[in-house]
C-alpha cells in the first residue's frame, strides 16, 4: 500500500513524531510505499539539524535524516508553517533576508500543495497529531 | 489536475485563536481547492467557534480570518458541515454564524466521513 504521512506536533513535546516515525518503519520493513511524509503545524521544527537533545535520548531530528537517506523517502516540510517557525533552508534564508538556515539532511521545504497532492496520489493519508 | 478526484474532508475541532491549527487548517482548504477535489469542510467540538460572527481579535492582538470563510464559496468549496450537539453545546445557533452551513447530528457526519477517501483532521 502506499501512504502519506502527515506529521502535525513538533519533536520531544509529543509523539507525534516518534509514532509516525515508526509507523513508517514498520510499514517500509513490510513492504509498503511511503509517498510522502508532510512535516506541518509545529511539525516542521522536527526538520531543524539544530536539535540537540541529551545524548542519552533519542534524536528525532537525525532519525528522520537517516530513514529519508536509507529508502529515498520525500520529506517535506510545509513552507508557510516553516517561515512562522523560523525553519529555512538556503533559498528560503536568502530570500526572507535571514543570516542563517537550520534544515536538516533529507528535508525540503515546499507548498502545502505537497500534502494534497500525496493525499491524491497515496491509498492512505494517516494523519499523526492530536 | 489529472483525472483523479477523491473525496476530501477537513475537520475543524478547535477555536480559532488559541492554537494555529483553525488558521493552519484554512490555508490547507484554500490551497487545497486548486485540486478540484470533491471537497467538504466540517466544523466540530470548538471548530465551531472559528465560524462564529461578529469575532473581534485587536485586543488580543491575533489575526481576525473568521472573513476568510466567507471566501470559501468562491473557491467552490461549498459543503460546509456543522455539528448540530457542538453548537447547542455551546449555546449557539447557525444564525450566529459567518457562512451558510448545513447544521448535522453526530449520526449524519459519521455517514459522511464514512464516504470520504481522505480526512484531514485540525
Amino acid at each position: 500500500m502506499k501512504f502519506t504521512i502527515q506529521v502535525s506536533e513538533g519533536p520531544y513535546n509529543h509523539q507525534a513524531s516518534d509514532t509516525a516515525y515508526q509507523f513508517a518503519k514498520a510499514a517500509l520493513a513490510k513492504g509498503h510505499e511511503i509517498y510522502r511524509v508532510f512535516f506541518y503545524h509545529d511539525g516542521v521544527n522536527n526538520a531543524t539539524r539544530l536539535t540537540t537533545p541529551p545524548q542519552d535520548d533519542r534524536n528525532v531530528v537525525n532519525r528522520w535524516s537517516a530513514l529519508a537517506a536509507e529508502h529515498n523517502l520525500d520529506l517535506v516540510v510545509c513552507v508557510a508553517a516553516a517561515q512562522r517557525r523560523g525553519i529555512a533552508d538556503a533559498d528560503e534564508a536568502k530570500r526572507n533576508g535571514k543570516d542563517a538556515d537550520n534544515i536538516a539532511p533529507g528535508f525540503r521545504i515546499s507548498g502545502l500543495g505537497q500534502l494534497i497532492e500525496g493525499g491524491i496520489q497515496s491509498d492512505r493519508l494517516v494523519v499523526f497529531g492530536d | 489536475m489529472g483525472g483523479d478526484v477523491k473525496k476530501f474532508m477537513y475537520v475543524n475541532r478547535k477555536a480559532p485563536h488559541g492554537t494555529v491549527y483553525a488558521l493552519e487548517s484554512l490555508e490547507v482548504v484554500l490551497i487545497g481547492a486548486a485540486f478540484e477535489q470533491d471537497v467538504s469542510v466540517v466544523f466540530i467540538d470548538d471548530g465551531v467557534f472559528e465560524i462564529v460572527k461578529g469575532q473581534v481579535t485587536t485586543e488580543v492582538e491575533m489575526k481576525n480570518f473568521s472573513n476568510t470563510y466567507k471566501a470559501l464559496e468562491m473557491y467552490d468549496v461549498e459543503k460546509l458541515y456543522v455539528s448540530k450537539d457542538s453548537l447547542e453545546e455551546r449555546g449557539l445557533s447557525e444564525d450566529d454564524l459567518i457562512v451558510d452551513v448545513e447544521v448535522k447530528t453526530a449520526a449524519e457526519i459519521a455517514a459522511l466521513m464514512e464516504e470520504q477517501d481522505v480526512i484531514l483532521s485540525f
